[in-house]
C-alpha cells in the first residue's frame, strides 16, 4: 500500500518535473514523437488512394472496425491527449520564454537559427487551425455531399476514396491544404531534429544524421501529403468509379425513358 | 576611422533607458573595441558628460567580464572571440555600430552596458562544485581518466561564464552555461558521485533565476567565445531526465 507521504513525495517529484524547463521540453519531445508517428502512418494510409477505391475503402473500414470499433477511439484518445499536451506545454514554454527576454534588442541579428526554428509557434498554430478544419472536412464531414458518399462496390460503407477526390475539387481547400502542409513540414524540419536534442541523443557522432533525418522526414511528408491534392487538381487522379456509376445511372435513366 | 555609435544609455537599474548616438571619429584601426569606447569616453568626459559604463577586466578573452552586444550579436559575429578581442579593423569607414547590453530578465542592467550576472554565481552555488577535502594537490595520474572523458570535460570547462549564450538566445536561456558547468564535473570521477544532485540543483536554480527555455536554435553555440558545443545541452537534458526519474522512484 502507498501511504499519504509517499504519494505526496511522488506528486512533488512530478510537479517539479512539470515546473522545470527541461521537464516541459521532454513532454513536448515525447508528444512530438507520437504526432510524427501518426503523420507517417496517416500519409502511408492516404497513399492507398493510388491503389484504387477498394484498397482505400478496405483500409478505412479496417480502421473504423478494429477491436470492434474501440480501436479507433482508443487511438483518437491517445492522439488527442498528445496533441493537447504538446500545444499546452508549448504555450507555457513560449510564455516563459517571452518573460525571460522582456526587452528586445534595438538591432536584432542571428548567427545560426534556421528559418523554420524562427516560426515554430506560427507554423504550429497554423497547423492547429488546419487540423480543426481537416477534422470537420473529412472526419465529421460537415459537407452533406461528402457525408452521403457511399462505396459503389459496397453501398453499406462510406466511400473514402471518392470523398478524398471530391474534397480536393475546391481550389481554396487545396490552397489551404498546401499552405498548411508546407508549414507543418517546416515545423517538423526543426522539430524532429530538436526532439533528439531534447531527449539527449545529439552528440558529435549523431549530430549530422539527426539534422538530415529532420529534413528527410519533412520532405517525405511534404511529397506524400501534397501528391494527392496536386494530382487531383491537375486531373491525374480522377474518381473513375463514380464516373462509371454516374454513366450507368444515366444509361439506366435513358433506358427507363 | 570615422564611425557612428548607437549606444544603450540607462542611468540606473530602474531607468527606462534609450539608444543615444555618439560620433567616434579618428579611431585607429588597430584599436580594440573596448579601446575605441575608452577614446569615446575620454571625449565625453572632456565635454563634461557621463561616460558610457561597460564591464571589462582582463582584456585578453579569458575572464568573461566584457559583455557587449555589437550589432545584435553578443561579443561579435566573428566566432570564438570576446568583445575585448574585437578590433576596429573589422569595421568599415563610416559604419554605424549598435552597442547594447546583454539582454535577459535574469541579467538586470546596473548602468548603461553593465549587467548583473550574479545569477550565474547562484547556479554554480546550487551544484557546480565537488564536495572533497581541500589540501595539497593529489598526484596527477592517481585517478585514471580516459582520454575521451578528459577531452570532453576540458572542452566544457573552457566556459568563462560570460553570459553571451544567454544574451544570444531569443529566450534568454542559460542551458549552454549550465550544460557546460554540469558536464565538466559530471564527466570526471571526482564529480560523478554528486551528478544527480548537481544536475537537479543547477537546473532548478536556473529556472528560479528566470532564464528561458532552450528551443534548440543553437545561437548560444554560434556566439560562444570558447566555441562550446550545444551537445552539452543534450547531455544535460539526458542527465536531468535520468536524475528526475531516480528522484521520483527511489
Amino acid at each position: 500500500m502507498i501511504n499519504k507521504s509517499q504519494m505526496n513525495s511522488l506528486g512533488q517529484s512530478l510537479l517539479n518535473f512539470w515546473r522545470s524547463s527541461i521537464g516541459k521540453k521532454l513532454i513536448v519531445a515525447v508528444t512530438g514523437i507520437i504526432l510524427v508517428g501518426f503523420l507517417l502512418a496517416h500519409m502511408a494510409g492516404n497513399l492507398l488512394v493510388f491503389q484504387g477505391r477498394e484498397p482505400m475503402n478496405d483500409y478505412a473500414y479496417f480502421l473504423h472496425h478494429f477491436l470492434h470499433g474501440a480501436g479507433i477511439w482508443l487511438f483518437r484518445l491517445v492522439l488527442l491527449g498528445a496533441f493537447v499536451l504538446h500545444i499546452v506545454t508549448t504555450i507555457c514554454l513560449v510564455r516563459e520564454n517571452r518573460a525571460a527576454r522582456e526587452e528586445r534588442y534595438a538591432c536584432e541579428a542571428t548567427v545560426k537559427a534556421s528559418g523554420s526554428s524562427k516560426i515554430m509557434i506560427w507554423s504550429g498554430l497554423t497547423v492547429l487551425g488546419f487540423v480543426i478544419f481537416h477534422i470537420f472536412h473529412f472526419t465529421v464531414r460537415v459537407d452533406p455531399d461528402l457525408a452521403a458518399m457511399k462505396d459503389p462496390l459496397d453501398p453499406s460503407r462510406h466511400d473514402v476514396y471518392g470523398m478524398v477526390i471530391a474534397g480536393f475539387q475546391n481550389p481554396l481547400v487545396v490552397l489551404f491544404y498546401i499552405i498548411a502542409v508546407t508549414l507543418l513540414c517546416s515545423h517538423l524540419r526543426h522539430g524532429v531534429a530538436s526532439l533528439f536534442q531534447t531527449l539527449g541523443f545529439r552528440s558529435e557522432k549523431t549530430r549530422v544524421a539527426i539534422g538530415y533525418l529532420g529534413i528527410a522526414i519533412a520532405i517525405i511528408l511534404w511529397l506524400g501529403f501534397l501528391s494527392i491534392p496536386s494530382l487531383v487538381t491537375f486531373g491525374l487522379l480522377e474518381d473513375k468509379g463514380a464516373a462509371i456509376e454516374h454513366s450507368s445511372h444515366s444509361t439506366a435513366s435513358l433506358l427507363k425513358c | 576611422m570615422n564611425l557612428t555609435l548607437k549606444v544603450w544609455r540607462q542611468a540606473h537599474a530602474n531607468d527606462t533607458g534609450s539608444i543615444e548616438t555618439y560620433p567616434a571619429n579618428d579611431i585607429p584601426e588597430e584599436a580594440s573595441f573596448l579601446e575605441m569606447l575608452d577614446i569615446v569616453n575620454e571625449r565625453i568626459i572632456e565635454d563634461g558628460g557621463d561616460p558610457i559604463h561597460f564591464d571589462h577586466d582582463c582584456r585578453e578573452g579569458i575572464c568573461g567580464m566584457c559583455s557587449l552586444t555589437i550589432n545584435g550579436v553578443p561579443h561579435t559575429k566573428d566566432s570564438g572571440i570576446t568583445t575585448c578581442q574585437v578590433h576596429m579593423r573589422k569595421f568599415r569607414e563610416g559604419d554605424t555600430i549598435w552597442v547594447e547590453p546583454f539582454r535577459a530578465r535574469a541579467f538586470p542592467i546596473v548602468k548603461d552596458l553593465m549587467t548583473d550576472r550574479s545569477a550565474f554565481d547562484r547556479i554554480i552555488a546550487a551544484g557546480g562544485y565537488i564536495s572533497v577535502r581541500t589540501g595539497s594537490a593529489p598526484d596527477a595520474n592517481s585517478i585514471p581518466i580516459s582520454k575521451d572523458d578528459a577531452n570532453d570535460a576540458f572542452d566544457a570547462a573552457a566556459c568563462i561564464g560570460c553570459g553571451a549564450c544567454v544574451a544570444a538566445c531569443k529566450n534568454a536561456s542559460a542551458m549552454l552555461f549550465v550544460g557546460a558547468k554540469a558536464n565538466h564535473l559530471n564527466k570526471l570521477p571526482q564529480g560523478e558521485p554528486e551528478k544527480d544532485k548537481r544536475v537537479l540543483g543547477m537546473v532548478r536554480q536556473m529556472d528560479a533565476e528566470g532564464f528561458g527555455n532552450c528551443t534548440n536554435q543553437y545561437e548560444c553555440e554560434g556566439v560562444c567565445p570558447k566555441e562550446i558545443s550545444a551537445d552539452v545541452i543534450a547531455k544535460l537534458n539526458r542527465d536531468y531526465a535520468a536524475a528526475a526519474t531516480r528522484e521520483a522512484v527511489e
